[in-house]
């Protein structure tokens, strides 16, 4: 057992964890953060994705021990929605443009959304599909997704402007 | 004098945002692999490396000692108790199917088959266990390819004495629908056209991103499994047929489902044991599999051979169709696995008026995993062979694509009509949704494009797909079941219950996973019962909650379950008309209902049904003998099918000195008659074709020369990212459906059974000039590069040359 200390969702948590234990393992089983999904063991469908202090990361692909000491934050700290509170503005986007269907990539595409937007603001319809290539998503044929980030980015630019 | 008019706008045809979103895009979903329960102990499955092999040894001492482990079972240990896995749907009297127990007694028959369970107290410590079995097996020839299976070559279960499991056939002239095939093919060799062709229907993965996952809570009265599954009352049911525990007593639960397309309707294995291990260790248990676990062991779709004869005059009118398919049902005989490819039986004549058809379907075991429904569900199979023809037919004749198919099909004002395979059409108006996509295509511009690159020799060549599709959906009119042989009725049930506080509580016995009922559910609700969008819940997916019901397949949850709800609406309506009569002291013949109000006629005089809702909760005031409540429930079992139809254009570049395959665009006219939520229904079409275009370019489940699934990851089995689609340009026509109050049809798998040939199509359309007739599928770029290598040497000769020699 090894201890690790880091904040999740802005919370600062310790605990005491098995050296293999994945980061998507910890959040789940040791945290209760189940809004982060696992579907896949070979690190290909996202659904995992979260963010490591500030980036994109898939939380199946690292132990929890590499976390420690960093800053993690979840779909479920992504913005305080809690009792009806707002939104974070890619949840919003996902949900205006429908970009989700049973819900099970969408954690993971909004985290890995978010990163993108921090990337690149203003992203082409191309750069946008290639940025999301790494989460799977297998009901909404990605129009929808598209459209969200696009959405999105757009209401971000608004919001410098 | 104004009135102000609050009452609610129609909600019927809004692009209402889903009431799901909020509660899955925040992280609060509940799927179960969530779900921890105190003292809950977690199975991990010991599974085999061969296709087929005789079990000789498992030694569990290891794994039993194992600290954490809690038991291990072979199937020396299970009883009767442990039930079996049910096929529901036995094509033929005399169908060959091995029992399915959940662990086989001492032969595997795939890669992949369960033949041990580790229990533990952490998910971990039963993997690591479950690494401790150690099985002794001595590997049996297995059958692998269909066509050498079919042929008997190696037996995939030798008791049985054959691969085929079960011959079904229908012939129009038989069954007094239509003409002789025969005739009419041997009429057309003479004087016609005859096309021959094989296609090959690739196998394929549901891949539904939420890997399969079950718990079972055996305390208490009612003994209680949560499953990532589609059909939450069919597996309530086949419980209580195989495992000896009353239905009463068992309480099945669909909670938040991560998508199915079909590959979620099954019984499975994984769930029967986790019932039986919690029954005999009296405690929760958990089991969710890992992709792997879901790619070898969930059942997978398509995988067949279809060889097709279409008879023609020189004209282009169609003279004839004959179908023989082989179907693979892989090692079992899965729910309805026999049946997939039966269901396409109704549809190889798609929109088109043929005089004579023969269709015949050999289904086969194999030692590879089973099959079953995938999106679509036999009907892309007949979809993609007949647009295929069609479009080969058109060339053979030298005649636009567009023409021959119109000279064929079933003209808008000749609706409703009885087709060769016996259904009855309702509506449709293939001409409108035709000249509509034709027109948003840009089919004339791309058409002089591509003339202009044939022209120049460009490299990249340009082609435009056509599909014309019709569907049948809505499974199913249960007289039509019966008349098939399968084990149950196709009706659906619904209830609504009036609240005390004017909330309305509608109760489906469809099962949502990812298809927005509780959005689409309350905008009919909202309409019918004129209250307020926001004030219906709709309940679905939990045994105990939604008592009845058949669950979610087959494109039926709106035009099945969605009649029987608009008839529980009215029979509320219907109820509360006495009452508010009662209450309004005037006679239940004035009594008028409009947009939520009961109106006295000519007066002012009026109740809102919240109101009624509220006087019959109270009953304070309610004559004698009347029953305190307006709530009420129907079951609807549809009389029809429902037919959507559509045209669906595809342009392609085909990079003719790579193979390389370029989406350029891709427009659909889909008519879906009336339509409740466009957001909605637009969605299902984007998902649906993108796998649908992913069957004709990407994906392929392939097993070695052993057994064992090469594509058996995401790594492999090549689920299409955001990168390898485009936008796609969806639209609609509306010819209402005449077999339900709505005027609705279904819409869940429209885009993947259109999909397939207008892609495949487009692919050729590029390379026909080369002498290319047929590309696999999925049509790789290594496969495009070879077809169009070979089509040039066939042209200039040089093939012949060599195959002299
Ligand atoms: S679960 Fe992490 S990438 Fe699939
Ligand atoms: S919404 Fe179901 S996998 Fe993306």
């Amino acid at each position: 057992m090894t201890k690790i200390e880091l904040t999740v969702d802005g919370s600062k948590v310790s605990d005491d964890v098995e050296p293999r234990m994945l980061l998507v393992q910890f959040l789940r089983e040791k945290l209760g953060k189940t809004g982060t999904l696992i579907g896949c063991d070979t690190s290909n469908c996202g659904a995992c994705t979260v963010h490591l202090d500030g980036h994109a990361v898939k939380s199946c692909n690292m132990l929890a021990v590499q976390a420690d000491g960093s800053e993690v934050t979840t779909i479920e700290g992504l913005a305080d929605t809690y009792d009806g509170g707002e939104l974070h503005p890619m949840q919003a986007a996902f949900h205006e443009c429908h970009a989700l269907q049973c819900g099970f990539c969408t954690p993971g595409m909004i985290m890995r959304s978010v990163d993108l937007l921090g990337e690149n603001p203003d992203p082409s319809e191309q750069e946008i599909r290639e940025g999301l290539e790494g989460n799977l998503c297998r009901c909404t044929g990605y129009h929808n997704i598209v459209r969200a980030v696009q959405t999105a980015a757009a209401a971000g630019k608004g919001a410098q402007a | 004098m104004t009135v102000t008019d609050d009452r609610p706008a129609a909600e019927i045809g809004k692009d209402r945002r889903r009431k799901e979103d909020r509660r899955l895009i925040t992280g609060s979903s509940r799927y179960t692999d969530n779900i921890v329960l105190p003292g809950m102990l977690h199975l991990a499955m010991v599974r085999s490396p061969f296709a087929h092999a005789k079990i000789t040894a498992i030694d569990t001492s290891e794994a039993k000692q194992a600290s954490n482990v809690v038991a291990v079972y072979t199937a020396a240990d299970l009883d009767e108790s442990a039930g079996v896995l049910i096929n529901a749907w036995p094509i033929t009297p005399d169908q060959k199917a091995p029992v399915h127990a959940p662990l086989p007694a001492d032969r595997v028959s795939f890669a992949g088959e369960i033949v041990a369970v580790v229990v533990a107290r952490s998910a971990a410590a039963a993997r690591d266990a479950a690494e401790m079995v150690d099985v002794d097996y001595d590997e049996l020839p297995a059958a692998l390819d269909l066509k050498d299976a079919v042929a008997d070559k190696v037996l995939a279960h030798p008791d049985l004495g054959t691969n085929k499991s079960a011959l079904w056939i229908f012939d129009s002239k038989e069954a007094g629908t239509g003409g002789d095939v025969e005739e009419a093919i041997s009429a057309a060799r003479s004087d016609g056209v005859v096309i021959e062709r094989e296609f090959r229907q690739n196998r394929l993965i549901p891949a539904f991103m939420e890997p399969r996952s079950v718990v079972v809570d055996p305390t208490g009265e009612q003994l209680t499994m949560w499953s990532a599954t589609q059909v939450p009352h069919i597996v309530r049911f086949a419980l209580a047929a195989t495992t000896g525990v009353p239905e009463s007593k068992i309480r099945v639960i669909a909670p938040d489902v991560g998508g199915g397309f079909g590959g979620k309707l099954q019984v499975t294995p994984e769930e029967w044991l986790a019932w039986w291990i919690a029954r005999q260790l009296h405690k929760p248990v958990k089991f969710t599999e890992t992709r792997s676990e879901s790619m070898m062991a969930a059942h997978h779709g398509r995988d067949q051979w279809q060889k097709l004869t279409l008879a023609a005059t020189k004209e282009g009118k169609v003279t004839g169709l004959k179908v023989e398919l082989t179907a693979d049902l892989g090692s079992y005989v899965a729910i309805v696995g026999g049946g997939v490819p039966v269901l396409g039986a109704f549809m190889y004549n798609a929109i088109y008026k043929i005089p004579a058809y023969h269709f015949a379907c050999q289904t086969v075991l194999t030692n590879k995993t089973w099959t079953d429904a995938y999106r679509g569900a036999g009907r892309p199979e007949a979809t993609f062979a007949i647009e295929r023809l069609m479009s080969d037919l058109a060339d053979e004749l030298g005649m636009d694509p567009f023409e021959l198919r119109e000279k064929n099909w079933i003209k808008h004002e000749e609706f409703p009509f009885t087709t060769v395979a016996g259904l009855e059409y309702d509506s449709g108006n293939y001409e409108a949704a035709t000249a509509s996509a034709k027109e948003f295509f840009g089919y004339d511009e791309l058409r002089a494009e591509q003339a202009r690159r044939r022209d120049s020799r460009d490299p990249v060549q340009l082609g435009i797909g056509i599909s014309t599709f019709t569907e049948m959906c809505g499974l199913a009119p249960s007289r039509v079941l019966g008349s098939l042989d399968y084990g149950a009725g196709g009706w659906e049930h619904a209830s609504v219950r009036m609240l005390a506080t004017g909330k309305v509580e509608v109760v489906t016995g469809t099962s949502a996973h990812g298809q927005g009922h509780e959005t689409a559910f309350s905008q009919i609700i909202a309409d019918r019962l004129g209250v307020p969008f926001e004030d219906v819940e709709v309940l679905h997916g939990d045994t105990q909650v939604s008592v009845k019901g058949l669950d979610t397949y087959g494109s039926r949850s709106l035009v099945v379950g969605g009649e029987a709800l608009v008839r529980a609406a009215d029979k509320v309506v219907e109820k509360a008309k006495p009452v508010a009569a009662h209450l309004l002291e005037a006679s239940v013949d004035d009594i008028e209902f409009s947009a939520g109000r009961f109106g006295v006629k000519g007066t002012d005089a009026g109740l809102s049904i919240q109101e009624v809702a509220g006087a019959v909760f109270s009953a304070h005031n309610l004559p004698d003998g009347m029953e305190p409540s307006i709530d009420a429930e129907a079951t609807f079992d549809p009389i029809n099918f429902n037919y959507p139809h559509g045209t669906h254009l595809c342009a392609v570049e085909v990079d003719t000195e790579t193979g390389q395959i370029k989406m350029r665009k891709y427009t659909c006219v889909d008519d879906v008659g009336n339509i409740i939520n466009p957001l909605i229904v637009e969605g299902q079409v984007h998902g649906g074709l993108a796998q649908g275009i992913a069957q004709a370019l990407f994906e392929d489940a392939v097993f070695d020369e052993r057994g064992t699934l090469v594509s058996g990851s995401f790594v492999d089995y090549l689920v299409p990212s955001a990168a390898d689609l485009i936008s796609f340009d969806a639209h609609h026509a509306s010819t209402p459906a005449t077999t339900n109050t709505l005027g609705t049809k279904g819409v869940g798998e429209a885009g993947t059974i259109a999909s397939t040939p207008a892609v495949v199509n487009a692919v050729l359309d590029a390379v026909r000039q080369f002498g290319v007739k047929d590309i696999v599928m999925p049509c790789s770029p290594a496969r495009v590069y070879a077809a169009i290598a070979a089509g040039r040497a066939v042209d200039t000769g040089s093939a012949s040359e060599g195959a002299d020699q």
